[in-house]
């Protein structure tokens, strides 16, 4: 590998995403759920109107999950597939999902952090199965890979950075 | 990792500031910051000590524009430049697109320079990513100081370049920003390549745009 690489996301895909986290809140009660990729990019969300910037939170997140990784290792844990911050009225859980991804469940005192935690799991397993296909199809060439979106659109480029 | 949402027609691409302490990362950000419409920005985050060094990191998304019908967006991000948060940059190096290595011109820095020159291929090379063969430019910022070193000292020691060995790929490449000079050229009978680089002085705004759209550009064409 030379570099980091490129995917991409189908509409497909992001339905399914989406319909899990919308199944998610009804069952756990929760305010609003968001997948957010290891790099620190928004990728779904679901339930309430985000009242902050989503790419600051989704940045901030993959940061936070990444450093909680390393102080997991440094006390001989592989990693922690869960992080629990709690807030007087707002809280969050996030979860691993397959490595590629985390689930964030924003929650208010309509529920517990039991529910949450319990509801998450069959969730993570759903999300899971989404991405592991999406990368899937990946590694066979096809799927979540780029489908060469750009190509031939040098002229595009250079019109676009040309002063 | 660049990636390509069909659902929100967005490309997100994420490029990361590198270098030595002090050398410029965060003020080339608060430039872009400053100067980009409200709208084609969002909102700068800086994780940062209480004397305003970078603890972890500053991190701002723009939009670049539009091509194909797709928003460009751009997730810029510095890393701490001191050395003893080593551990903490190597996490923002991870799903890098496109790499700035901010040198900082200044003779007496010269020394850390290199140290953050070694430390980016190391760490770079921990998640198996290839400097050599990622979008990566240097900017020699601070030029505007008289302690500032000679262009050529600095691309001596922090560009060398590095040996082609794909034989589609040895011929002379002229450096599209730099009249008369070359990217690609042959040295003492190889060939070699270098690193694009711009000169900057960050706190002015001078170069900052300049070394973004050039990254953008290397990355948008290897999406290609």
């Amino acid at each position: 590998m030379t570099g980091a690489g490129t995917w991409s996301i189908a509409e497909d895909d992001h339905r399914k995403i989406t319909e899990h986290l919308a199944a998610l809140l009804q069952e756990s009660q929760a305010r609003c759920a968001l997948v957010v990729d290891r790099t620190g990019q928004m990728l779904a969300n679901a339930g309430d109107a985000l009242k902050f910037d989503p790419a600051a939170f989704a940045s901030l997140t993959a940061a936070d999950f990444s450093a909680n990784d390393q102080l997991a290792k440094m006390i001989g844990e592989p990693e922690f597939a869960s992080l629990f911050h709690q807030g007087e009225k707002e809280s969050m859980y996030l979860a691993d999902v397959a490595r590629r991804a985390i689930l964030v469940v924003l929650f208010d005192q309509r529920t517990t952090v039991g529910m949450v935690r319990l509801k998450v799991k069959q969730t993570v397993t759903d999300l899971s199965r989404v991405f592991e296909e999406m990368f899937g199809r990946a590694s066979q060439g096809g799927g979540a890979k780029a489908p060469g979106l750009l190509e031939g659109a040098e002229d595009e480029i250079d019109k676009l950075f040309g002063d | 990792m660049s990636m390509i949402n069909y659902a929100s027609r967005e490309i997100n691409c994420k490029l990361v500031y590198y270098g030595p302490g002090l050398g410029g990362k965060t003020t080339n950000l608060e430039h872009v910051y400053t100067k980009v419409a409200p709208d084609q920005r969002g909102k700068m985050v800086s994780l940062a000590t209480e004397t305003e060094r970078t603890l972890f990191f500053d991190f701002l998304p723009v939009d670049l524009g539009t091509i194909r019908g797709f928003k460009t967006r751009f997730h810029l991000y510095t890393v701490p430049g001191q050395v003893y948060y080593n551990a903490s940059r190597k996490l923002i190096l991870k799903g890098v697109d496109g790499v700035v290595f901010v040198a900082d011109s200044q003779v007496e820095r010269m020394e850390a320079n290199v140290e953050a020159m070694q430390n980016l291929y190391d760490n770079m090379a921990q998640y198996g990513y290839d400097l050599t063969k990622v979008p990566f430019l240097i900017q020699y910022n601070k030029r505007d100081l008289p302690n500032a070193a000679p262009i050529k000292d600095l691309q001596a020691q922090l560009n060398p370049g590095w040996p082609v060995e794909d034989p589609a790929k040895q011929k002379p490449a002229p450096d599209p920003w730099h009249a008369g000079e070359s990217l690609v050229f042959q040295q003492d009978g190889a060939w070699v390549e270098r690193a694009p680089y711009f000169e900057a002085v960050a706190v002015t705004g001078e170069g900052v745009f300049e070394t973004l759209k050039a990254v953008a550009k290397l990355v948008l064409i290897t999406l290609g």
